[in-house]
């Protein structure tokens, strides 16, 4: 068997180790347009930070490729998936056929159109040669402009801190993190993040930029010496759109991973995946997703049925040393407990616990993320327990016995 | 393979399980020397969790579906032999696995800004889990079930 797989981050690992499982002959070939081992794209903000270095931001150990046997075609594009043929066709002309493919292309960041930014040398923060950008441009007391305060500008703003910069974020939301906090939560960590210095402006966008500064639509102005576009991330499809493929927001497949082509499978922050708690679609652009979703293609594309179920949104986050762990869908009746450095979310819904976010005290958090994905009934488990904290005890003798009890699945 | 397992009818909640873990994997030659001079302050990758009829101890699985080395940002937590652990060189306190852990058994070392785990004193020169030998009871045994 021949396969071949499109990228090289953590949905490829996943589909290298879920071939391997089941065919440890096959050869199985990675291409990706980065030149570097793999690496783990979540580092490079604490690469940028210096935390980490050159030689532990990589996602697996040097000889990994070697020991999986996986041959790698580095540094080139894949421009086009021809399906009849079976094969890609590389940016050099270069056609690689395949008989099992994974679409493991990740996302782009987005850059949305704004007046003026043609005149600005302007940085996204996305890849370790983005960073390498930013970090060969970076000087002490530079005045810093992010546009947008999500996960990725808000991880840039934390790294680029602890370089003695002037930092300034804004975004349209009334809120930092609006996608993953509600609004008390993000309150509590936007103080905490200004308490580092770092200022924030909500709720506007830029009008116009001119080369070293932007004009807001609340009539500020900020001037800046580097400026990071963090607006956001838009999956990279058109691989398999234009092979005529089932895409819309993201790639679509089935259960298995497989796209709507024949023998072409697709996992990671460039595919849709069904939310189980919020019990829609949506893509869920977190790292262990990622992971899985390779590796439950990685068994399909080898031969062996498999399903990747249960999926749903989890975020772990730390800046500047607070942290937040927050997984599910916050629609439903709400249980809160706050005190000046913690805050409790417990979200439950149809009897269930659908979603928690928990900031300052995470300890573990993870027994709140597996009630939610296992979708158990709240009569199942001692209700006092579970909401004042995450603990075993919460359940039933008989399923602790079966949870802790025996070969644990 | 061998696992530790608990038996909650057995567990006095003493936290002795607790004390020896701890000790074992500070370093520190001894009890003493982990506790009250080493200045460090040992964190036990066991936890004991006391309830009003019963009481038991829970630490790592080293469970089948292991989500957290899966969800790893880093590549940090890895399984060797069945066994998991964390090279704690590579972890950056990211608590991606600690978000994931079913049974809540990543310990979060806040000074360290990182994650401790149990590897069943595989790293450490106790031969078998601390945490068996130091139990009173013999309600924390170390077995293939």
């Amino acid at each position: 068997m021949n396969y071949v797989i499109i990228g090289n981050s953590a949905a490829a690992v996943g589909t290298i180790a879920g071939i391997r499982e089941i065919d440890s002959t096959g050869k199985i070939t990675v291409i990706s347009d980065e030149k570097y081992h793999t690496y783990s794209r979540p580092l490079i903000s604490y690469w940028l930070e210096g935390k980490v270095t050159d030689k532990n931001i990589y996602y697996r150990e040097p000889d990994f490729y070697e020991k999986n046997g996986v041959e790698t075609i580095l540094g080139k594009k894949v421009t086009k998936i021809d399906t009849e043929k079976k094969c890609v066709i590389l940016d050099d002309g270069l056609s690689v056929p395949y008989d099992k493919l994974m679409a493991a292309t990740g996302s782009k960041p987005f850059v949305p159109p704004m007046k003026g930014l043609e005149k600005v040398n302007y940085h996204t923060f996305m890849t370790y040669d983005s960073a390498k950008a930013i970090r060969s441009e970076l000087k002490k007391g530079m005045k810093v402009l992010i546009i947008g305060a999500g996960l990725i500008g808000l991880k840039a703003a934390e790294a680029l801190a602890a370089h003695d910069t002037d930092i300034t974020v804004i975004d349209l939301a009334d809120r930092v993190l609006p996608s993953i906090l509600d609004v008390k939560a993000a309150a509590m960590m936007q103080r905490h993040i200004e308490n580092h210095g770092i200022k924030f402006v909500l709720k506007t966008s830029v009008e116009e930029f001119s080369e070293h500064s932007a004009k807001l639509q609340n009539g500020m102005t900020v001037d800046f010496d580097m400026l990071i576009v963090a607006v956001g991330v838009r999956p990279n499809t058109e691989l398999i759109s234009d092979a005529g493929g089932k895409v819309e927001r993201g790639i679509i497949t089935d259960m298995t991973q497989k796209t709507s082509l024949d023998d072409i499978y697709a996992a990671g922050d460039c595919t849709v995946s069904y939310d189980a708690a919020a019990e829609t679609n949506r893509i869920l652009a977190v790292l262990p997703n990622a992971y899985l979703q390779g590796e439950t293609a990685g068994r399909n594309m080898a031969g062996r049925e498999n399903y990747y179920l249960n999926a749903i949104p989890m975020n772990a986050i730390g800046l500047f040393g607070l942290h937040i762990i927050s997984a599910g869908d916050y629609n439903g009746e709400e249980y809160v407990e706050e005190t000046e450095n913690t805050y409790k979310k417990l979200v439950f819904r149809d009897n269930k616990l659908k979603g928690y976010i928990l900031m300052g005290d995470v300890a573990r958090a993870g027994i709140y993320t597996g009630i939610i994905k296992e979708g158990l009934d709240i009569s199942e488990v001692d209700e006092k327990l579970l909401k004042e904290k995450p603990q075993m005890m919460m359940f039933s003798k008989e399923r602790r016995e079966e949870k802790l009890g025996g070969i644990i699945k | 393979m061998k696992r530790v397992y608990v038996n909650e009818d057995w567990c006095l909640a003493c936290h002795l399980c607790e004390y020896y873990c701890a000790a074992a994997n500070s370093g520190a030659e001894n009890m003493v020397k982990a506790f009250k001079t080493d200045g460090k302050k040992p964190i036990p990758r066991i936890k004991v969790e006391e309830g009003e009829k019963v009481n038991f101890a829970v630490q790592c699985r080293h469970c089948d579906a292991k989500p957290c080395v899966k969800g790893c940002i880093t590549g940090a937590l890895s399984v060797k032999d069945g066994v998991v652990s964390v090279d704690e060189s590579r972890c950056v306190g990211c608590y991606t696995c600690v978000l994931s852990c079913p049974f809540g058994c990543i310990v979060i070392d806040e000074e360290g800004h990182r994650i401790q785990k149990c590897d069943l004193c595989v790293k450490n020169h106790n031969g078998e889990p601390a945490c068996v030998q130091g139990c009173p009871n013999r309600a924390v045994v170390f077995e293939e079930r």
